[in-house]
């Protein structure tokens, strides 16, 4: 590919964002990042990817946390941080690649080649694939999703200027239920091109 | 009353505002000594003595400020002037030692002396942490003891968080044991009159029982965790402490400041010199020796934590001038009804629980006017009062990773590379080593004063 692209895919919990952004990365051949960001820094640092996993996109408590000449104590904050600087690092070296979440169409928002995607989907279809795909009940998958957006929400909000899921924040909000995950794939894809042939 | 209301919300909306974060808490601080005065001294008092003594000015102009010929101490009201100054001055002369490679070589030339073996490395650096703390700011020390650690821990294959941990515990308690150690002790020592040598001959006594307690409990609560760890093989190409050195020339004239300001804190008592002028004349040779490099380091020095401070002494001013603290005083003399023993606990343990939580600081701050008014009517002995008020507040803010500036530089360059510090893995041994150092101190001041 001649031009950057960089396609970012912020996703509700049980939306199949990442499954989507999965998928455009093998068309296109791009690499894709979501955890594979943190076990590439463990590896650069040679530590173990484990420890650095516990604090990956969860919130920042302002009552338990504290920075001091630009230093901060959360965990949180220093993970997220780490992953920014290593997306900003890719970008800059002018890599092309899909990355999930990680607050990155804010992040890389400087890139003219950035293509920022939001999938959302109805609240039963996402309670009914993450009780699917966890195998766990439907009250359950309902705690599991309630409990990954509250945390999404507050990072991203933390992070970035505007609003998580605030659609005059990405390039395109789609509804994932409404075409199921392999036809919204497809229009996510068809998007891309039509973006990168305009670039 | 409408004053004491005004001192008492705008003092409760700048705790509340520093912890909460949102804004840079020299802004809060500022914006609140700026409401101090508009509300508390304008509005509610009237009174342009209240601003005057609070601002604090003139004492910079005095003689005694910068060369003590008898008694005389700081002004305990409003801006401490002098605790200001010293900071800017050290501050000034660690940037320039920091730009010279000092720390990272005297790091590295310990890890050598005791051939890169892992414990005694941890308990050397424990060590070190203290004893650097005795006389610079403990964010500095940190900042480089943490950061070779790493260093250190990635070429021998050992975990650095226990070593961190247990840095930033001893960096506090170096910190408790002289005049210089800690802002707390500054504040205290400005505005008691106290000298060098009179923290340490006291809280620097309680401070070293307490650090050979330390040594041992890290030591048993790490112990196997670093030996686990250890996967040193043998084939390791180790860093010369001779290659941290940055400049030789700027290296050499740093060591011989930093001699000087020891020697000058050391001696201030019998020279006169007061801190303000210790930390003018560090600041100065500095600057003389960086040349053009001066500018590099004035942009390094942390003026926004010399902007909290100014913030912070107004708003306590007006808890002062209001009789505020004076009201404090009160409730400790009723509950501890005369006892003491009670009033030296009471002291303790809530300056120890407070500064676990909020910035020790503008606790210490406050403080120092309430023990003064203790001592006054209860007839307790001042420096009992003042011993017991540092040891407190400067122990206290080890136990959890937002009680001491030094813990939070800590977890935060050990989760840079790569070894978050969650608050539990923090307090797992911070809470108990605290409680343990807390308990040598109030034994050692019932035992020694009472």
């Amino acid at each position: 590919m001649d031009k950057q692209v960089i396609i970012s895919v912020g996703r509700e919990f049980g939306s199949g964002g990442h499954v989507i952004a999965k998928a455009i990365a093998d068309r296109m051949g791009l690499p894709y990042y979501n955890h594979e960001i943190l076990n590439n820094i463990a590896k650069e640092m040679n530590v173990d990817p484990k420890t650095l996993r516990e604090f990956e996109e969860k919130k920042h408590s302002s009552f338990f946390s504290r920075t001091v000449r630009g230093y901060s104590n959360s965990p949180e904050e220093q993970i997220a941080q780490l992953q920014f600087d290593y997306l900003r690092k890719k970008a800059a070296a002018g890599e092309s690649f899909v990355v999930v979440g990680r607050c990155a169409e804010s992040v890389l928002s400087e890139y003219p080649g950035l293509i920022s995607i939001f999938v959302l989907a109805d609240r039963d279809a996402k309670i009914a694939r993450t009780a699917a795909c966890e195998n766990i009940s439907e009250k359950e998958a309902e705690v599991m999703m309630l409990t990954h957006d509250k945390y999404r929400k507050a990072y991203h909000n933390h992070y970035a200027n505007m609003k998580w899921g605030d659609s005059r924040l990405y390039d395109m909000c789609i509804n994932s239920t409404r075409l199921g995950i392999d036809k919204t794939t497809d229009v996510v894809y068809d998007y891309i091109q039509r973006r990168i042939a305009e670039m | 009353m409408l004053a004491q209301i005004l001192a008492v919300v705008i003092f409760v909306f700048m705790f509340a505002a520093i912890v909460q974060g949102k804004f840079e808490r020299h802004w809060i601080t500022l914006g609140c000594g700026l409401a101090t005065i508009l509300f508390v001294f304008g509005i509610g008092m009237r009174s342009t003595d209240a601003v005057m003594e609070t601002l604090n000015l003139r004492t910079i102009f005095t003689s005694e400020f910068w060369h003590v010929t008898g008694e005389a101490t700081e002004s305990t009201s409003g801006i401490n002037w002098a605790t200001i100054i010293f900071i800017a001055g050290m501050m000034v002369m660690v940037e320039g030692m920091a730009e010279a490679g000092f720390f990272r070589w005297l790091c590295l030339r310990i890890a050598k002396a005791v051939n890169y073996q892992t414990i005694p490395i941890f308990i050397t650096f424990m060590i070190m942490s203290a004893v650097l703390s005795m006389f610079i700011d403990s964010i500095t020390v940190i900042l480089f003891l943490a950061a070779v650690t790493v260093e250190l821990a990635q070429l021998l294959k050992f975990t650095p968080v226990p070593f961190i941990l247990a840095e930033i515990f001893c960096a506090n308690l170096g910190g408790s044991a002289t005049m210089s150690g800690d802002p707390p002790n500054i504040i205290i020592g400005t505005a008691l009159g106290y000298s060098f040598f009179d923290f340490l001959g006291h809280t620097g006594v309680i401070a070293g029982i307490s650090l050979v307690f330390t040594v041992l409990f890290f030591y048993f609560t790490y112990r196997k965790e670093i030996i686990d760890s250890d996967q040193e093989d043998g084939d390791i190409e180790y860093p010369d402490p001779k290659d941290a050195i940055l400049d030789k020339k700027e290296f050499i004239f740093s060591s011989i400041i930093f001699a000087c300001a020891v020697v000058m804190l050391v001696t201030h008592a019998q020279t006169g010199l007061t801190v303000a002028s210790i930390g003018v004349i560090v600041a100065i040779l500095t600057i003389i020796v960086a040349g053009k490099k001066t500018p590099d380091i004035m942009k390094r020095v942390d003026y926004k934590t010399l902007l909290f401070f100014i913030g912070l002494f107004v708003v306590v001013g007006g808890l002062e001038q209001t009789g505020i603290l004076n009201m404090i005083a009160d409730v400790i003399a009723k509950i501890s009804d005369g006892n003491i023993y009670v009033m030296v606990a009471i002291i303790l343990w809530v300056s120890a629980f407070a500064s676990a939580f909020v910035d020790n600081i503008p606790f210490a701050a406050t403080m120092v006017p309430v023990i003064q008014a203790l001592a006054a009517s209860q007839g307790v002995h001042i420096d009992t009062l003042a011993w017991t008020l540092s040891m407190g507040t400067d122990i206290g803010g080890s136990m959890t990773p937002i009680g001491a500036s030094a813990n939070v530089v800590g977890t935060a360059v050990a989760a840079k590379h790569g070894y978050p510090i969650s608050w539990k893995k923090y307090c797992k041994a911070a809470v108990p080593a605290t409680i343990m150092v807390v308990l040598i101190s109030m034994v050692t001041i019932y035992l020694r004063y009472l």
